[in-house]
Formats: structure tokens, C-alpha cells, sequence
């Protein structure tokens, strides 16, 4: 059980983490030679130029001038988040589905042995497909659909793409935590003439909890790496993905601009895990170890 | 304990064993005789003991009673039915050497488990747990979690959820198999006081000697490979206000452990002449 005095001690040594990359940024760009190690032609470290390499209180001053040099333009900030929250939407999006996709595998899987000799190997393998081939499917097909008043939107392909990379930790780990229980449990279920069902409700489910934690922490993230990518590779607006490739081109002239929608990245990312543990707060006591007598 | 009144009036015997093997096939070659002709009858109300050397298939002859597992041969009544109806009905309650509580449930949602399952009603659910939180002494412990309880506490837990349906028949297997020798005593104290209240029959397995004597009416030998039983010694402790710590030192005592170590380790110096002589 996470007490509230560790709790302060995680957060410390985050932040001390943070702190620890930043001195050893700014300790390099100050003892690196400008035109970075190079070696038979490679670059081993990179240039350590304000241009390559902004001083850390560069990339935060930029946060606080506007976007653009045109007038009436919002300042980097609250562009950001706006860019943040949009994105956060879609990735949550993909997630939510991607947690019912996931739980619903793993059912099946528990459920049925053939199920899992046929399924699993193909879960695995759709893995392998990177996301930039399957985007532009995705988007192709969504956009040939349209049923009545639906229509498919650029950003539900980003969110199924998401869901698609989101699912897989998710089905694994809820595969482990349903089979997880032990055969005298089980057998004690079965003692008590409970079906399939009411053993998954007593017995399968709380104990999946433990698996089903860090499956959704790592869904959470690869929701958002996801989220971000399909942003890019599908050209959808708004987002975090669109942002970042936007901004790049113009670190030429503003080296602390790029920099603007990472943070946002970051915080997105922080976001999500912290959702995700807000679950886990709340499913404490299925946390419990089991001590044998 | 409602449900003793619906008690089977028959003459049906609590646990009737015909003819019973078991014979596991490990893969395709060897395969295990685990139990082989057995036949046992327990009464209602009896405490029988199973005792024997390890493998001898008191588990498996307990697992089959249960109908967590099917004879190779044979039958199994309880109550004059098949075991799978009589698991089915919740005639017996059940016990293991680990105690198998749920970590995720209070002592007491682990008592109501079986009560929830069969969709017995809350308040009555509740009555029923906090009746035999007091059985087994645990009543201030009902709002922990089990990884707060001793191992002889967590014990008691299994044994109150084995009766949470006042099961007509008990089935144990070593339930005190972990428990330092204090302890075990203790609970076999409280085991032969909570038969008395409930008129059980009781099957149980066990590796002690002391344990089977005092604890039982019978004490069923058992040997091994195949599983057979040997003897079916009858023990006369008396009835259960009798059979107090005392009688531990109590020469009826000594004479069953005896009478069972004999029968266990066969006749020793006296070949067959003499054979089991228990009154
Ligand atoms: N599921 C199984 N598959 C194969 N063989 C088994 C299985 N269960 C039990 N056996 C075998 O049956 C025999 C009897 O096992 P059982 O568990 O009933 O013994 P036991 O008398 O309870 O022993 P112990 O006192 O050690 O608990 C053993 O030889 C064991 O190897
Ligand atoms: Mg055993």
C-alpha cells in the first residue's frame, strides 16, 4: 500500500530526475565542442550551437511569447494546451476502446483454449505491423464509410490507430490476471457449483486486478504515442503530432519552438499515466498479496 | 443452523464409497493406481479419519467425495445421491490445507462467499457470518483482510466458510497441516465442539496419529501404492463433553495412537498372529 509520506518520496525523486537531466543538458551544451564529436565522419555527440542545442530557459521563455510574429496571435502556452487537450481527447478515446477490445480478447481467450491456440498468435503478430503502413488504410477505408447521419472523422481513424497500438498490453495482461488464480481457488468456485460467469465475477476478475493495472498504465502511454504518430501520418489538425512537425521546420530561426509541443507531449503523457493511477487508487484492496498460512 | 431440519431422515448413509479406483494417465506410458477398491461408508454424524503415508491417495479419495474430481471405477453416494448432485445441493462444506481465502474480501465477505453465491439475502447472510464469527472466535476480526490474520486465524476463516451453509458433511483436507502444534490443538478443541453443535460427519484427512485418535470415531488406514484401506480401527474417546484436554493423557488415548501406529506401520514383531486388537 502506498502510504502518503512515499508518495511525496516518488514525486521528490521525479522531480529530482528531472532536475538531473536538465544539469547534465546544459552542463553539455557548456563543455561540448560546437561542432559536436565527430568520428570517421559520424556524429557520436551532437552540436552544441544555441541553434541545435536552446538553452533550457530558452525553450520555457518561448511558452510565454505568442505563436507566430503575425498580430492577434495566442501565446505558445495556451496553444499548446489547447494542442494537448485535443489530443489527450483522442488518445482517451482510443484507450477506452482499446480496453474493451483488450478485456473482451482476453474473455474469450480465458474462456475458450482454441480461442487462445487461434487468437493469440495473431494479437502478437499485429503488433509487428508498424503504424505508419496501416494509417493510411485506416484512413481510406474510414473515410468510404458513411452510414445515415455518420460519418467517419479524420480523428476517429487517430483513435482507432491509437486503440490498435493500446490493445495489445492490455489483452496480454488481462490474460494473465484471469488465469492467474489458483487451482485451489478455482476448485473452490467449483465446490460451490458456480458457473463460468459467477467464478469470473468472484474470483477472475478481482484477481486480474494486480495484471490489469500496469496493462493500462502501458495502454495509456501507447494510446498517446499512437495518438500522436496516427496525428502525423494521417495529416489530422489540432493535435500535438501536427504541431510538432510544424514547429520543426521553423527551429532554423526559433530554436526554442520545437520544444513547445514536446513539453505538451510530456504533459499529456504525465496526464494519463495520472488517470490511469486514480483507477488504481480506487481498486486498492484488490491489491491485496495473498499471505499463506 | 435452519437447514439441519431438512436433514435426509433416511437411512441413507452420509458418505458411501463402492468399489472406488482412481488410475491417472501421466501421458501415454505409466499410470498412477492411485486408489483401488476402496469401499467406506461414513454415518451421519461420524467423524472419520483418513490417515496413511504420503501418496497413499487420502486427497484423491477426499477430491472424488467432493466431485472435484471423477472415480475411474465405482461409486460415490452422499446423502444417496451422486456426488455431483450432492455438490450441486451444497450438501458438504469444504476445507483445505491452505486456507485459500480470498485476499481481496474481509474475513467476513470471505465467510458470505458461499452464502452470496447461492443468493442467500443480506441481512440473513449477515446473521449467519457474525453467528460463526462467534463459533470460531473471530468476532472482532470480521473487518480485517486476511493478509492481517495469522496463519491459525486464517484457518479458522476456512473452517467457518466450509460451515457458512451448515453442510450436513465436512470434508478436510489436513486443515491444520501448517500449524504449530499449540495452535493445532486448540483447533481440534474447537473442531470436536463445533461437530457437537452441528451433528456433521466429518471426513478427515490428516498426518498425525494424535490427531486422528482424538479427533475421531473411526480411523480409516489407508496404504499406498496402490491406495487401499488396510484397517478401519474404531476409536471410543466418549462423547464430546468427555473428550477434553485430558484425555490426551488418558490410557483409551495411548491405545488407539497405538493401535493406529501399529496398524500404520504394519504388525510389527508379531507377524499376523496378533493383528489389530482395538475395543
Ligand atoms: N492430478 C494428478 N495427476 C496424476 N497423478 C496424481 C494426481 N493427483 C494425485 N496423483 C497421484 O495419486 C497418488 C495419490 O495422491 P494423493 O494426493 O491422493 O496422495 P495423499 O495421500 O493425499 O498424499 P499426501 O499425504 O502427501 O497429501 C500419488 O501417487 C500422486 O502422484
Ligand atoms: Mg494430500
Amino acid at each position: 500500500m502506498t502510504t502518503g509520506s512515499s508518495w511525496w518520496r516518488r514525486i521528490g525523486f521525479g522531480l529530482l530526475g528531472v532536475a538531473l537531466l536538465a544539469g547534465v543538458w546544459e552542463l553539455y551544451t557548456f563543455l561540448g565542442p560546437a561542432e559536436g564529436v565527430v568520428v570517421g565522419g559520424v556524429t557520436v555527440l551532437p552540436r552544441t550551437t544555441d541553434l541545435a542545442m536552446p538553452h533550457i530557459w530558452v525553450m520555457f521563455e518561448r511558452l510565454f511569447e505568442p505563436v507566430t510574429s503575425a498580430a492577434g496571435s495566442p501565446p505558445m502556452w495556451s496553444a499548446v494546451l489547447q494542442a494537448s487537450a485535443f489530443t489527450l481527447g483522442v488518445a482517451g478515446v482510443g484507450w477506452l476502446v482499446a480496453v474493451v477490445v483488450g478485456m473482451l480478447l482476453a474473455l474469450l481467450m480465458q474462456r475458450f483454449r482454441s480461442a487462445e491456440q487461434a487468437v493469440l498468435p495473431w494479437i502478437i503478430l499485429s503488433q509487428t505491423v508498424p503504424l505508419i503502413a496501416i494509417a493510411p488504410l485506416v484512413r481510406r477505408w474510414g473515410s468510404a464509410l458513411e452510414i445515415g447521419e455518420f460519418s467517419w472523422e479524420n480523428w476517429m481513424s487517430v483513435a482507432l490507430i491509437a486503440s490498435y497500438l493500446a490493445f495489445f498490453p492490455i489483452s496480454i495482461g488481462a490474460l494473465r490476471g484471469l488465469e492467474s488464480p489458483d487451482t485451489n481457488h478455482v476448485e473452490l468456485l467449483h465446490s460451490y457449483a458456480a458457473g463460468w460467469w459467477r467464478t469470473l465475477l468472484r474470483l477472475r476478475l478481482p484477481a486480474s486486478v494486480p495484471y490489469l493495472l500496469p496493462a493500462l498504465r502501458l495502454a495509456a502511454a501507447s494510446a498517446v504515442i499512437g495518438t500522436v504518430v496516427a496525428e502525423v501520418s494521417i495529416g489530422l489538425r489540432g493535435g500535438l503530432g501536427r504541431m510538432v512537425v510544424e514547429f520543426a521546420a521553423a527551429a532554423g530561426g526559433d530554436p526554442g519552438k520545437p520544444w513547445a509541443p514536446i513539453f505538451g507531449a510530456v504533459l499529456v503523457g504525465l496526464l494519463a499515466a495520472g488517470l490511469v493511477s486514480l483507477i488504481g487508487l480506487t481498486l486498492r484492496r484488490f491489491r491485496r498479496a495473498e499471505v499463506p498460512a | 443452523m435452519t437447514r439441519k431440519d431438512s436433514l435426509p431422515v433416511t437411512d441413507a448413509h452420509a458418505v458411501n464409497v463402492t468399489g472406488v479406483s482412481r488410475i491417472f494417465s501421466i501421458k501415454k506410458k505409466a499410470a498412477v493406481t492411485a486408489l483401488e477398491s476402496v469401499d467406506l461408508t461414513v454415518a451421519p454424524g461420524e467423524f472419520v479419519s483418513l490417515i496413511g503415508p504420503s501418496g497413499c491417495g487420502k486427497s484423491t479419495l477426499l477430491r472424488l467425495i467432493a466431485d472435484l474430481d471423477q472415480p475411474s471405477a465405482g461409486t460415490i453416494e452422499v446423502f444417496g445421491k451422486t456426488a455431483r448432485k450432492a455438490r450441486i445441493d451444497q450438501d458438504y462444506g469444504i476445507a483445505f490445507q491452505q486456507a485459500g481465502l480470498l485476499p481481496w474480501r474481509t474475513v467476513r465477505a470471505n465467510i458470505e462467499l458461499p452464502l452470496e453465491l447461492h443468493k442467500v439475502g443480506t441481512a440473513e447472510r449477515r446473521s449467519r457470518s457474525t453467528e460463526l464469527l462467534e463459533l470460531v472466535g473471530l468476532v472482532d476480526f470480521g473487518d480485517n483482510y486476511p493478509d492481517q490474520l495469522s496463519g491459525g486465524m486464517q484457518q479458522r476463516v476456512a473452517i467457518a466458510r466450509a460451515l457458512a451453509e451448515s453442510p450436513n458433511l465436512l470434508l478436510m483436507d489436513e486443515p491444520f497441516g501448517a500449524l504449530d502444534e499449540m495452535t493445532r490443538e486448540r483447533m481440534q478443541n474447537e473442531l470436536i465442539r463445533i461437530c457437537a453443535d452441528t451433528r456433521a460427519a466429518v471426513v478427515f484427512v490428516t498426518h498425525s496419529i494424535p490427531e486422528a485418535v482424538f479427533l475421531s470415531d473411526r480411523v480409516v488406514v489407508m496404504s499406498p501404492r496402490p491406495g487401499r484401506i488396510r484397517s478401519v480401527l474404531p476409536i471410543r474417546l466418549g462423547g464430546p463433553d468427555d473428550r477434553s484436554e485430558h484425555i490426551r493423557e488418558d490410557t483409551a488415548f495411548f491405545d488407539g495412537v497405538s493401535a493406529v501406529r501399529e496398524s500404520l506401520h504394519g504388525t510389527p514383531d508379531s507377524g499376523n498372529a496378533r493383528g489389530v486388537d482395538i475395543r
